[in-house]
Formats: structure tokens, C-alpha cells, sequence
């Protein structure tokens, strides 16, 4: 506050005030009669009851709500200095997020492959983490078909649920081991992601999603009723752990076998699994980011990514839209296909339940509020959702609240995602941007 | 006008040129709406043919009969060059570009806008790369020269990027350009397909006299300096007469005149469709001598506003 008493960064606050109180006078005035008063029935006939507590509060909050309100308004109009404080905080934020981009992916990484050797990790924080890593996974995967192809797909768990599904029943018909089923698995979900693919390649937006919304639906009901195949609503159950370079991690090995801690000498511990598929999917969700990296800079990459910019100039230039979708439906579902396989070996459990339709809403919206594209994004916004919602368990039924609190802050704050920064895949200048007044020479009042 | 006597009249091209792009009974309809009537005409090699018309004359229709984005009811359209004939009705909207080399631009920019504008013309050499990656397999793993192709992807880039005065601006996003810049980079990059046949709809839309100018420059660069052949949707009379070989005036979906844009000027139907049945009948000579002879791009252009 300044000198003048009444007036705050040249805001006239006694107007304001006095708006308010006018505000608040005709709340009075009508509340008075249609909250403060209220007919009920008694023994005698129609009987009146007031409620002033009602009137007060609706009366504080227009006073304060206008009070806000004007001031918000004035500061817009007059206080432009504060404006251009806001825009110049905004953007610093924007530039340190986008620093954050480049060198947060190598600390995430170091970060996570150091975590199961942190002092603080105990059996519950390392199977959180493999948790997570699922989702970061299933993210980067389902990354390729929105965030670079731009097809809306919300039936995403139903590749997942072909992968897991997959290695249960190589393993259960035909006695198959985690590592000749993972690629399978991931060949069976790529398959599917082909066959979806076909009927929808002609759909766009809205109506692409609800097919897929669909699909997920279909292959779920499939399972849950396909009782002689896939044991329906029971479930698959006993499925076979992986092993470490054909060392089973169990107390006992089979006969003429060793175990991991008979061979390394170890004693027994629980924890040595849960560390070992840890680590297992650390890798397997690490392999999806490198290849979704790569890819990008090759000519298919480049494509999904017009495609998703213009199907029309797309086809202009002679790129095979077909194709195009299809390989993006085919790659997004076969690592939705490995993280399935993956998640069945872990569960050593899996049931249709597993797989309904919110699994994909969450793998969708830690794309969207990661950033569509930004792989770095993606991670931060599946840690955020998938390890928030452990975080708030303590909170109980009000965990759902606070899960969309989030959702609501960041779309809010960063409406194209957290990360939304997208590096181009190949450079002219090798990293030499234009000089600022080159751009702004150019760029100046064209902008259409 | 022509040698050779056996070709049909509607197919005769003025000056002569062997014929790249042959147009026969080429007719559109949509459900009831006639939109191409029975179209014919021939487009010449290392020449620009310029098609006009009033607005809702067919001229767009027509473009995407020639690129695919519409398969025609009626009518042939046959594309000679490099040695080789393609059929442009009974191929597939994307290998009418990808075999073809037919490349188009059009009226309302159609930019990858979220990408660079390397990548923009990268992307529009996506069949010769794709190849060089072994389709993606050999390409993830730096095999098969592909590291080679996309350094000569860039270079044909570069060069195109030079000619459109875009080089500096080469890494920034293509929809971050100023408009007369967008329109520029979407002939860059539907040149970066190797063309042998481009087509322009509306290239000089939006842009000032400058910018007008200097398009009509580039579009005789690349007519004199690659051997290809320019289709040109334009409403800007002064880029019609002044760089087009060949005229074309459609109206109502039916060709009205083909010739030189000096034929087409003097041509009374042309006159007819642009300014009005009446006049016309009522126009001295003097006047309608007036309007053909002493072309002023700016009386041409307030003319077309009065239709």
C-alpha cells in the first residue's frame, strides 16, 4: 500500500467497497425472503421457520465473491505492471519446464534405476514403483497412437489385456516360459491392434474413440464369457514367474535345478523377486521409450506425426494413410502387449476385471496430462497419477476427489499437458536458433 | 496453331508443347449438381496453364479430380512424363503423388503447422526415405545407407528452402509463419516430391503486391529451372496474364475459351461470363477493345469484384 490510504496499486479501494456493499445489499435483499424464510408444515397448519445463519453466509460470500471479483477487473484494466509480472513468471516457468524436458529424462532414469538400492526402499516402495512403471509403460506405448499418430484410442487396455492374457494361456496350454511369451505376446496384441485397426482407419476424432471404446469392451466381454477357453470370471491363476537366465527366484528349485539365491549364494529373501521384476520392467518400459525416441526420427515417425497435423496433405504427398495407422495401431498395442505379459507374471493372477474400461481412461489421461509426445511428460504425469493416488489412500473414499483435483489443477495450469514442449527431429541449424530479431522480423503481423 | 491435325480441337495446346497433363470428358457430379461438365484440355510441358473462372466455376473440383481427392463420374485424364503414361482416374488419392509425382498446393493453407519447416519438406520426401529405412526395420538400427538418404533429403530441402527465402526460419514451427511465408513453404514443399506436374490453387490468395511479385518469379524459376509443367488456380488477374503460357476459363463447369491469355482476354464469352450477359450485348466494340488491349491489372481486378 502506498501513500494514499485508500488505494492499493491505483486501485480506488473505496469503490470497490462500496460496489460490493451495493452487491451485497441487494443479496439481502433478496435473500431475506428466499432463504430466510421457510413454510412448514405444523400440527396447526402452515407454519414459518427462519434460517439467518443461511442469509449471512450468502450475503459474505456476494460481498467477498464481488470484492474479488472487481478487483480481479481492475487489476486487468490498470495494473498492467502486474500483468507483465504474471506474463514474465510464465514464462521463466515455460523455460524451466523445458529445460526440465531435456535433463529430466536422464535423472529420471538414474533416479530409478538407483531406487530399489535407496535406504528407504522397503517391499511396499518397490512394488509401488514396478506399479508405476507399468503405467509409465503403458503410457509411452499408448504415446505412439495419440501423442505422435493422433489417433484418439480409448479401448487401450484391451492390448493390454491380449498381452496378459497371451502369456497366461501359451504358459497354461502349452507350457511356455515368460521369455518365449513376451515377444509372442506382444505379437498376438499387435495382431489386434492390426484387426482393430482396419475397420477404423476411415474414422477421425470422436468417432475413432467410441469404436475403440468399444473394442475394449468386446475383447473384456470375450474373456469374461468365453468360460471353456479362458476360465471367464474366475480367472487364470498359478501363472509362472520369470526367471533369471533359467534360475527360478523361489525358495526351492525344481529337481536338478538351481535358484537364484542357491547360485549366487544368497540367503532367501522375498525381496530379491519383487527387485528382479522391478528391474524387469524398468528395462521393458526403458526399450519402449528408446524406441519411440528412435522412431520418431525416422520417416514413419514423421509421418504419424503429419498425420496427425493433416491427413489431407498427408495424402497430398503421396504418404499411404492406411499403412501409416496401421503401424502406429500395430507398435502403440504390441508394447500395451509386453506390459500385459509382463503384468501376469507379476500378479501370477489376472481376471477380466483387471481390464475395464477405466484402465484405459488412466493410461489416457497420464498422455494427455503428460504432454502429447513428450515421453519425459508422460513419466512425470504417470508418477503423478498412479503414485498420488497410493500416496492419498490415507484420504480413503476422498482419493477419487483428490485424483481429479489434480487432473483439473493441471489441465488448468498447463492445458496441452505438462511437457507440451515438442523438439523438432531434425535441424537445419544444428541447434543455432534463428536470431531472435530474424523471427521476430519475419513473424511479425502475419500471424494468421 | 497445331502441327499434328489428328488431335481434337478442345486438346490443342497454343503454343505448341508436347502435351504432359490430357484432360478428356472429364465430368463431376454430385448427386444432382453437375460441377464438371464434360471437360477437355490439355496441359503442356515446361508451361504454366493458368485455369480461371467465377467463383463456384468447378476450377477446385477439377484440381482434386487431377489429385485424387475425387474420382471422376465421367472422363479420362491421362499424364505423360518421364517416359512413362499414368492414368490418373483409376489410381488411389496418395499414389497419384507417390507414383505420379503429381504435387498440389492449396486454398486454404494446409501446413503440418505443430511441425518444423525442415520437417515439413522432409516429410514430403516420406517414399524415397521410407524405402532408404528398409521401411522403418534396417533404418532403427543406422543400416542400409538411410543416414545417407536423409543428409540428401536435407539438401534438396535446403535448396528449396533458399529458393523460398526460409532458410533461417528453417527450425522453427511451420504454423509460426507469417502467411505469405506459409503459402511460399507449401510450394517448397510440394516441389520437395520431385514433381513432374504442379498444381496451384489460388497460390497468390492473401499476399500483398510484393509477395504477389515475388511468387510470379519463383513460379517462373521452377517452370525455366526443373522440367515440369504448372496447373494455376488463380483469381489474381495480373499473375494470370502476366505468367501464364495457357489459359483455361471455366464457367458454371463447362470450358467457355482455351488459348493464350492474349485469345482469352478478347474472348466475348469470357467477356460475357466475368462482366454480364447484358453489357456484353450492349458493349461498343471500342470498350470491349479496351478492355483486352490495354491490360491494367487494376480495372481487371475491380471488374472481378463486381462479379
Amino acid at each position: 500500500m502506498n501513500e494514499n490510504n485508500n488505494r492499493l496499486r491505483g486501485i480506488d479501494i473505496t469503490a470497490l467497497l462500496k460496489e460490493s456493499a451495493i452487491a451485497a445489499l441487494v443479496a439481502l435483499g433478496l435473500t431475506i425472503v428466499m432463504l430466510g424464510l421457510r413454510t412448514v408444515d405444523t400440527t396447526t397448519g402452515l407454519g414459518i421457520t427462519t434460517r439467518w445463519p443461511l442469509v449471512v453466509l450468502a450475503v459474505v460470500s456476494v460481498f467477498v465473491g464481488r470484492l474479488l471479483f472487481a478487483l480481479r477487473r481492475e487489476w486487468k484494466a490498470a495494473g498492467r505492471p502486474v500483468q507483465r509480472d504474471l506474463k514474465k513468471a510464465e514464462h521463466r516457468a515455460a523455460i524451466i519446464v523445458q529445460r526440465f524436458s531435456t535433463i529430466g529424462g536422464p535423472i529420471f532414469i538414474a533416479f530409478a534405476l538407483a531406487l530399489p538400492l535407496l535406504p528407504f526402499a522397503d517391499r511396499y516402495v518397490v512394488d509401488v514403483a514396478t506399479y508405476v512403471l507399468i503405467y509409465v509403460m503403458l503410457g509411452w506405448g499408448l504415446n505412439i497412437v495419440v501423442g505422435l499418430a493422433g489417433l484418439l484410442d480409448l479401448g487401450y487396455v484391451a492390448f493390454y489385456a491380449v498381452g496378459a492374457y497371451s502369456y497366461a494361456l501359451f504358459a497354461f496350454y502349452f507350457d511356455l516360459s515368460f521369455w518365449v511369451c513376451l515377444p509372442l505376446a506382444g505379437l498376438c496384441a499387435a495382431g489386434f491392434g492390426v484387426l482393430l485397426g482396419f475397420p477404423v482407419l476411415r474414422l477421425r476424432g470422436d468417432y475413432l474413440a467410441i469404436v475403440t471404446l468399444g473394442f475394449g469392451e468386446i475383447i473384456r466381454v470375450i474373456l469374461l464369457n468365453w468360460y471353456s477357453f479362458t476360465n471367464g470370471p474366475d480367472g487364470i491363476s498359478g501363472i509362472p514367474r520369470p526367471t533369471f537366465f533359467g534360475l527360478e527366484l523361489k525358495r526351492t528349485a525344481a529337481e536338478g535345478e538351481q535358484t537364484f539365491h542357491q547360485f549366487f549364494n544368497l540367503d532367501y529373501s522375498t525381496m530379491h523377486r519383487l527387485i528382479f521384476l522391478y528391474y524387469l520392467i524398468l528395462i521393458l518400459a526403458l526399450f519402449t521409450n528408446f524406441f519411440t525416441l528412435r522412431i520418431r526420427k525416422m520417416p514413419i515417425g514423421r509421418a504419424w506425426e503429419a498425420l496427425r497435423e493433416d491427413e489431407i496433405a498427408c495424402r497430398s504427398l503421396g504418404i499411404n494413410p492406411t499403412n501409416t495407422k496401421l503401424t502406429a495401431f500395430a507398435l502403440g498395442a504390441m508394447f500395451a502387449g509386453f506390459a500385459g505379459s509382463f503384468f501376469a507374471t507379476r500378479q501370477a493372477f489376472i481376471s477380466p476385471e483387471s481390464f475395464t474400461f477405466i484402465e484405459s481412461a488412466v493410461i489416457l489421461a497420464i498422455v494427455v496430462l503428460g504432454g502429447m509426445g513428450s515421453q519425459v511428460g508422460v513419466a512425470i504425469a504417470a508418477v503423478l497419477l498412479i503414485g498420488g493416488t497410493e500416496l492419498f489412500r490415507g484420504l480413503e473414499e476422498y482419493r477419487m476427489l483428490a485424483f481429479g483435483g489434480l487432473m483439473v489443477a493441471i489441465m488448468v495450469w498447463r492445458p496441452r499437458g505438462l511437457l507440451a514442449h515438442r523438439e523438432p527431429t531434425i535441424k537445419l541449424h544444428s541447434g543455432k536458433a534463428p536470431p531472435e530479431e530474424v523471427i521476430k522480423a519475419v513473424t511479425q503481423g502475419g500471424m494468421k | 496453331m497445331n502441327q499434328v491435325s489428328s488431335i481434337p480441337p478442345e486438346l490443342v495446346i497454343p503454343s505448341g508443347a508436347e502435351p504432359l497433363l490430357t484432360v478428356e470428358h472429364l465430368t463431376m457430379r454430385f448427386g444432382g449438381l453437375i460441377a464438371i461438365d464434360d471437360v477437355s484440355f490439355a496441359a503442356g510441358k515446361g508451361e504454366i496453364t493458368a485455369i480461371i473462372g467465377p467463383n463456384g466455376a468447378g476450377k477446385t473440383t477439377l484440381f482434386n479430380c487431377i489429385t485424387g481427392f475425387y474420382t471422376p463420374t465421367v472422363g479420362r485424364l491421362t499424364l505423360r512424363a518421364r517416359g512413362e503414361t499414368f492414368l490418373l482416374e483409376r489410381m488411389d488419392g496418395f499414389r497419384i503423388a507417390q507414383k505420379a509425382h503429381v504435387a498440389r498446393t492449396f486454398q486454404n493453407i494446409r501446413l503440418f503447422s505443430e511441425m518444423s519447416v525442415l520437417e515439413n519438406l522432409i516429410v514430403a520426401q516420406h517414399n524415397e526415405l521410407m524405402k532408404a529405412s528398409g521401411y522403418t526395420v534396417t533404418g532403427l538400427f543406422g543400416l542400409g545407407g538411410y543416414r545417407k538418404k536423409e543428409r540428401e533429403a536435407t539438401d534438396l530441402a535446403s535448396y528449396w528452402l533458399d529458393k523460398v527465402g526460409l532458410t533461417r526460419l528453417a527450425d522453427i514451427n511451420a504454423g509460426n509463419l507469417p502467411y505469405g511465408a506459409q503459402r511460399r513453404l507449401e510450394i517448397a514443399r510440394a516441389m520437395c516430391i520431385r514433381p513432374t506436374i504442379l498444381c496451384l490453387d489460388e497460390p497468390a490468395a492473401g499476399l500483398n503486391p510484393t509477395e504477389s511479385h515475388e511468387l510470379n518469379k519463383l513460379l517462373n524459376y521452377i517452370k525455366e529451372e526443373h522440367d515440369i509443367g504448372l496447373l494455376l488456380i488463380e483469381h489474381d488477374m495480373s499473375v494470370v496474364m502476366e505468367i501464364s503460357d495457357h489459359v483455361i476459363v471455366l464457367d458454371y463447369g463447362v470450358k467457355i475459351s482455351d488459348g493464350t491469355p492474349l485469345y482469352v482476354r478478347s474472348d466475348p464469352n469470357v467477356i460475357r461470363a466475368y462482366l454480364g450477359e447484358e453489357e456484353t450485348e450492349e458493349l461498343p466494340p471500342e470498350i470491349v477493345e479496351d478492355i483486352s488491349k490495354d491490360y491494367d491489372p487494376d480495372s481487371i481486378d475491380s471488374d472481378k469484384g463486381g462479379v
